[in-house]
């Protein structure tokens, strides 16, 4: 009975979460007739025209190409930093580690709007409004804790002894932990950069009030200004909600494995 | 805590510092290894301090009790990878990884993973990364104790020959005291962050500077009787048995008259013996049968005594025994520490 019900469960799952998704993808490839047709039409007439004018007259590939540049980059230096400062709460004795951690994720349970403000006047004071890097700084400051959690846990699974057997054989801290912490975290660091890489991809508050000026806009504050005064163009808003999924999707697909893989297994008895 | 600790290990020695777990001798151990900072003290390493040195620049080697190899990399890339910092030449590099490679028989493993390997392979490549440093000494923790008995024993011997082959000088702990009779060449006793004897194996064994050296090394545990010595001669007296000493104390017990004193005797040593030479008569209440010989508990009052006995002495249980030693092979403690 019970093994029959788990797997009808999940299918149950998957349909509800796939169903919007499978809509729009829909959408995306009818004709504009079939789009406002009454009763609805589920299956589409497979036409490439939504997606033609999303990048001829809305300027799809822009918006994806800052997409790309700005989360591709918050990932890179969230990574970074937060690799760095894990390494450190988890290594080195300071009396006030769990203290700093808690922290970080009170930090990280801020509700957005309520920083907005400071953020905005920051930015504006630098000059850094309508700028990538205005708005990857944010982006870094916010997912941060994040990335800090994610790899502290990881760091402190691997065994210190493997660090000190480094250390031994003649390795600085930074050797010890770009040779033999980093690739024995891959996992955790895969795990993070995924997170923070799809919070930055699909972040749209703080894009829409620090990137006012469209050759800077992201993906989803492009598309939530797709629609004119007059318009709705459904049609074009399904065909780049689909593109600003694919990339996920296949980032996913192609890192899960990577990330369930236990890199650590058989580095000490076990 | 450790505390007035200071002994040397002489160039091509095997030393071994032996003491129950929380003794200390981890930390010792790491200590020299620069993983843990002194608070006070000094480590010379050939004449040099090196206790202000990070542990890179100390060059030792050290074998971790659970290996503590790099998961991610090959045998020959676990072998290699101090060398490789070393920006040592690839052709040496090669030639030392495959000299100790087949020092200690794992040539066939070197491509493998670490967690494609059995803990006693594990254990060769991670004395094997020690190895192809040839560093100025080599410390063991606990190497052994990971591993199951019939491979512990080989291993032992196996570590006792590598040893007899580079002629290193070799720090090893234990708490196995089997382990380290028959590797070390000097052995320290440590306990609560003391050193409690220094010497060889048979001098530890035969002569134990306190009750806690004569309880902790040997198995089975050496027979401990608590007593006074009589105020009128040099005679051992416990509720359950009196020895004379004056064979062995000589003039000297007058020191000692009317003090408590604790006297031991190792099971091997107890005989069977005649009325005249008898120091405690008891019963039997156990045996335990090894094959090559028997334990035999003793109870001879409130003291319960182990004599070891050959296999071939007949003995049952609940029979009265007479039990004598030699004298020279009595040991004397006075406030826990060797006065005989």
């Amino acid at each position: 009975m019970k093994s029959y019900f788990f797997p009808l469960w999940i299918v149950v799952i998957g349909a509800l979460s796939l169903l919007p998704f499978l809509w729009f993808v829909l959408t995306s490839v009818k004709s504009a007739a079939q789009i406002t047709a009454i009763p609805p039409q589920i299956m589409p007439a497979f036409h490439a025209d939504f997606y033609r004018s999303a990048v001829s007259e809305h300027g799809l590939f822009r918006y994806l190409a800052n997409s790309v540049i700005v989360a591709g980059s918050t990932t890179l230096i969230s990574i970074a930093i937060g690799a760095l400062a894990a390494y450190a709460l988890t290594r080195f004795r300071f009396s006030w580690t769990r203290f700093y951690l808690m922290l970080l994720l009170a930090i990280s349970m801020f509700p957005q709007i309520s920083i907005a403000g400071p953020v905005w006047r920051i930015l504006s004071h630098m000059g850094w409004l309508n700028t990538y890097q205005g708005i990857t700084a944010a982006y870094v400051s916010l997912s941060l804790p994040l990335a800090v959690w994610i790899l502290s846990t990881f760091f402190k699974e691997l065994p210190y002894e493997i660090e000190e057997a480094a250390l031994i054989d003649g390795c600085s801290r930074l050797q010890a932990l770009s040779k033999v912490v980093l690739p024995l975290a891959a996992p955790g660091l895969f795990t993070a950069a995924i997170l923070v890489f799809i919070h930055a991809w699909n972040e749209f508050f703080f894009a829409l009030i620090i990137l006012t000026n469209s050759n800077f806009q992201t993906l989803p504050v492009g598309i939530a200004l797709f629609p004119g005064e007059y318009t709705m163009p459904w049609g074009e808003i399904a065909a780049a909600s689909t593109m600003a999924t694919l990339p996920l999707v296949v980032l996913t697909l192609l890192f899960q494995r990577r990330i369930i893989r236990g890199l650590s297994a058989g580095a000490v008895k076990g | 805590m450790l505390e007035e600790i200071s002994f040397e290990v002489a160039d091509g020695e095997f030393c071994v510092l032996l003491g129950p777990s929380g003794c200390g001798k981890t930390t010792l151990l790491r200590l020299v290894a620069g993983l843990e900072e002194a608070s006070g003290g000094t480590i010379s390493l050939n004449g040099q301090r090196i206790d202000d040195l990070p542990p890179q620049k100390r060059d030792v080697a050290f074998v971790f009790q659970n290996y503590a190899l790099y998961p991610h990399m090959s045998v020959s890339e676990n072998m290699a990878f101090s060398l490789r910092l070393r920006r040592l030449a690839e052709r040496e590099i090669q030639q030392r990884v495959g000299e100790a490679a087949r020092l200690l028989k794992i040539e066939g493993q070197l491509e493998r993973k670490p967690q494609e390997l059995s803990g006693g392979q594990r254990q060769r490549v991670a004395v094997g990364r020690a190895i192809v440093r040839q560093p100025k000494i080599f410390l063991f923790d606990e190497p052994l104790s990971n591993l199951d008995a019939s491979l512990r024993g080989t291993m032992r011997v196996e570590l006792a020959r590598l040893h007899r082959k580079l002629r290193a000088t070799i720090l090893y702990i234990t708490h196995d005291q089997a382990e380290a009779m028959t590797l070390g060449e000097k052995i320290v006793v440590l306990h609560e962050g003391r050193i409690q004897q220094i010497g060889s194996s048979s001098a530890i064994y035969r002569q134990p500077a306190n009750t806690f050296v004569a309880r902790f090394v040997g198995s089975p545990q050496m027979n401990l009787v608590e007593g006074r010595l009589d105020e009128k001669g040099p005679i051992f007296k416990s509720r359950s048995l009196a020895i004379d000493l004056s064979g062995i104390l000589s003039e000297c017990w007058r020191e000692y008259a009317g003090k408590p004193l604790t006297a031991g005797i190792r099971p091997e040593d107890l005989d069977c013996a005649s009325r005249d030479d008898a120091w405690v008569e008891g019963e039997v209440e156990m045996i335990e049968d090894l094959g090559s010989d028997r334990f035999v508990h003793v109870r001879c009052g409130s003291t319960e005594l182990l004599a070891r006995m050959p296999a071939d002495v007949v003995i049952n249980i609940g029979e009265r025994l007479i039990l004598g030693a030699r004298p020279a092979r009595l040991h004397l403690f006075y406030q826990g520490k060797r006065i005989h």
